[in-house]
């Protein structure tokens, strides 16, 4: 015991090993009323983790190239040993990463975590959003399947709506005429180190600017204003042991969704993997129906509901930009939608609902009916946030107690 | 020559891709573990099918394991190539050949059941019918103008579309078939080799052999994932439990 002490001592001198476990885990001090919806950060978390151990194991067996791809997907599916298994874990934990994720988020819009302080917390977890779409897509086109060809040209053709320099641009990122085996090998690169590193990187500022100012709870409370005589605060629990044992508890259920899936329905019903990506890439044969895996559904679906190609992209654009400011947006004295109006909690569930729509419709064919819903659904998208600083601010909002509610 | 153009220009609606929108797909259910019906379906597979289409992901070795074909009876009766047992099975005909032979070079077969779905493949393979209209004297009502002739037609007999007497069902006195003539229908206008319902057994031999192809492993898959959710099963007590003792002080 002794001279651990003194191991950890001499360690501690040159590396602040004890001081960052402290400020981070057993001195952590989180909101002890923290419900269901707090266990969709460590599960990103998890599968952040999973995707990047995954992905280095697929990495050893597969060829990134035009010509060699599809058949090296096949080959780790079939020849390699547990190949079949990492494959699966790793496109089953991209949507469970999606999921995840929006869960989370909508964690944050219920109760009001962006708000002041955590705007930067929120800003970084955009950004994480942002670079996650990016690597999803990215890691879609390396199948190298119809749908991997065929989305990415859909998708890389959108930057040519851009005025003046959209052709050359789309040419600048296929590194070609046409999606080619040049635009796999950059989408490779990109996808196995530049995005990695990023979105790792913006995940530790995201948890950084988190334990700078403390968790947000579902009361939307300052467990800070009410500390006992050594500084802790009153309603808050150091995250180590007691949400480490409680994250443990819930990983064990989220895994067991996750496995189920993995080993029983791996196709997710063709959102997952889609059918047409079981076909080899053939640029001289269109799909009839080229559709987005389903965690882009929601945006393709703003695009598709604009009839005018660059009017949908910016479109697009703004669905995801607008979740930016949302800071700015919610003027709302109180956090929690616990304590906001009326207009305020109808609104969460319209928009809940009119999400879901759209990342469905996003999945299906585009017929008059769809695109009068998504068109219906993409202004509610918008009306949600665009009005946001008017209800918030005239709605009447209920006390918030001064200590949490458990 | 202006024959030829005629032939190829017939050829190019068969180049689309023709998933069928609207057609009535027949309920087929696969089953893995019937072992039999998986080494008839690849008997029908090597027969029948590979002199154009390829397994090309799939190798000879890994077929015979899994179904349980004792190797050496695989490389004397099934692998008609002089390839190893360990060899990936692709066939000799060249795509830029066979591309002019049919119009569109048969696919590799592999994941054919993943890209169409089992039900797809039950349905097309016993919808083939005469059609002097076509180049090959085929086409299909599952896959309309197909490039692919029917090559099981000598197994099947000679179907034909349009007005025909189709079964309806079983007489419960007689124990006979009882057939309607129907407008519209697909029939059988003379006998092949095998009764429709063996024709039906053979078809479903092939699609299970096939759904097989599409994902070898997938029974390996599913018992491996009951032990997992097993497990996962039995770690939640003690998580449970060891999450109870710790919150049982905070209020």
């Amino acid at each position: 015991m002794q001279k651990k002490n003194a191991l950890m001592a001499w360690i501690d001198d040159r590396l602040p090993v004890t001081v960052t476990y402290e400020k981070h885990m057993s001195k952590y001090y989180a909101p002890k009323n923290l419900n269901f919806w707090y266990f969709f950060g460590v599960f990103s978390f998890l599968m952040l983790a999973n995707q990047i151990l995954t992905g280095v194991w697929l990495t050893m067996s597969y060829n990134p190239t035009a010509e060699g791809a599809f058949a090296s997907v096949e080959y780790i599916m079939r020849d390699v040993e547990w190949g079949w298994l990492i494959r699966y874990l790793h496109s089953t934990g991209a949507s469970f990463f999606f999921i995840a994720v929006y869960m989370h988020m909508f964690r944050g819009l219920l109760y009001g975590s962006y708000q002041k302080p955590r705007e930067l917390i929120w800003i970084f977890g955009m950004l994480i959003y942002l670079m996650l779409m990016a690597e999803a897509f990215m890691g879609y086109v390396l199948p190298w399947g119809q749908m991997s060809y065929w989305g990415a040209q859909v998708i890389i053709s959108l930057f040519g709506a851009i005025p003046v320099i959209g052709d050359d641009l789309v040419t600048w990122i296929r590194g070609d005429y046409l999606i080619s085996g040049i635009t796999l090998n950059r989408f490779f690169a990109l996808h196995v180190i530049a995005l990695p590193l990023v979105i790792v990187a913006l995940v530790v500022l995201h948890i950084l600017a988190l334990h700078e100012v403390g968790s947000n709870n579902p009361d939307g409370v300052d467990i800070k204003k009410h500390k006992d005589e050594k500084g802790r605060p009153l309603d808050g629990i150091p995250f180590h042991p007691f949400y480490t044992v409680h994250d443990i508890m819930g990983v064990v259920v989220f895994l067991a969704v996750f496995c189920f899936v993995v080993f029983f329905w791996p196709e997710g019903g063709g959102f997952f993997l889609e059918h047409a990506n079981f076909e080899e890439a053939n640029g001289l044969k269109t799909p009839e129906h080229i559709a987005p895996v389903w965690y882009f559904g929601a945006f393709y679906t703003i695009l598709r509901a604009i009839p005018n190609k660059l009017g949908g992209v910016v479109a697009m654009g703004a669905a995801i930009a607008i979740l930016f400011v949302l800071p700015w947006l919610d003027r709302s004295p109180v956090k929690s939608w616990r304590y906001k109006g009326w207009i305020t909690k109808v609104s969460i569930v319209v928009f809940a609902i009119a999400f879901v729509i759209l990342t469905w419709l996003g999945t299906q064919p585009a017929t008059a009916t769809y695109t009068l819903i998504g068109q219906i659904c993409s202004v509610i998208y918008f009306a949600f946030f665009i009005l946001m600083p008017w209800y918030t601010r005239f709605e009447k909002t209920k006390p918030v107690p001064e200590r949490v509610t458990v | 020559m202006k024959q030829l153009r005629m032939f190829l220009l017939a050829l190019i609606p068969s180049l689309g891709m023709a998933a069928g929108g609207n057609v009535h797909l027949d309920d087929m259910k696969p089953d893995m573990r019937d072992k039999a019906s998986l080494q008839r379906g690849a008997k029908n597979f090597f027969n029948y099918c590979m002199g154009c289409h390829s397994l090309k992901f799939g190798r000879y070795n890994r077929v015979a394991r899994d179904l349980e074909i004792p190797e050496d009876l695989m490389i004397n009766n099934l692998i008609f190539a002089d390839k190893k047992a360990g060899a990936l099975m692709s066939i000799g005909m060249k795509p830029e050949d066979a591309k002019v032979w049919f119009g569109a070079a048969p696919p590799d077969l592999t994941l054919v059941s993943r890209v169409r779905g089992e039900d797809w493949l039950y349905t097309y393979l016993r919808s083939f019918y005469e059609d002097p209209k076509r180049p090959l004297g085929y086409n299909n009502t599952v896959f309309p103008n197909v490039g692919m002739p029917h090559v099981l037609a000598d197994l099947q007999g000679r179907q034909l579309f349009g007005r025909g007497q189709v079964p309806i069902g079983i007489d419960p006195l007689t124990g006979q078939e009882v057939t309607e003539e129907r407008e519209g229908v697909l029939y059988v206008a003379e006998k092949g080799k095998l009764t429709t319902k063996e024709y039906d057994g053979f078809v479903y031999d092939l699609v299970n052999f096939l759904v097989y192809m599409g994902e070898p492993m997938q029974v390996e898959r599913q018992s491996i994932g009951l032990w997992a959710l097993l497990f996962l099963a039995l770690f939640f007590v003690p998580a449970y439990m060891l999450n109870r003792e710790f919150w049982k002080e905070i209020h």
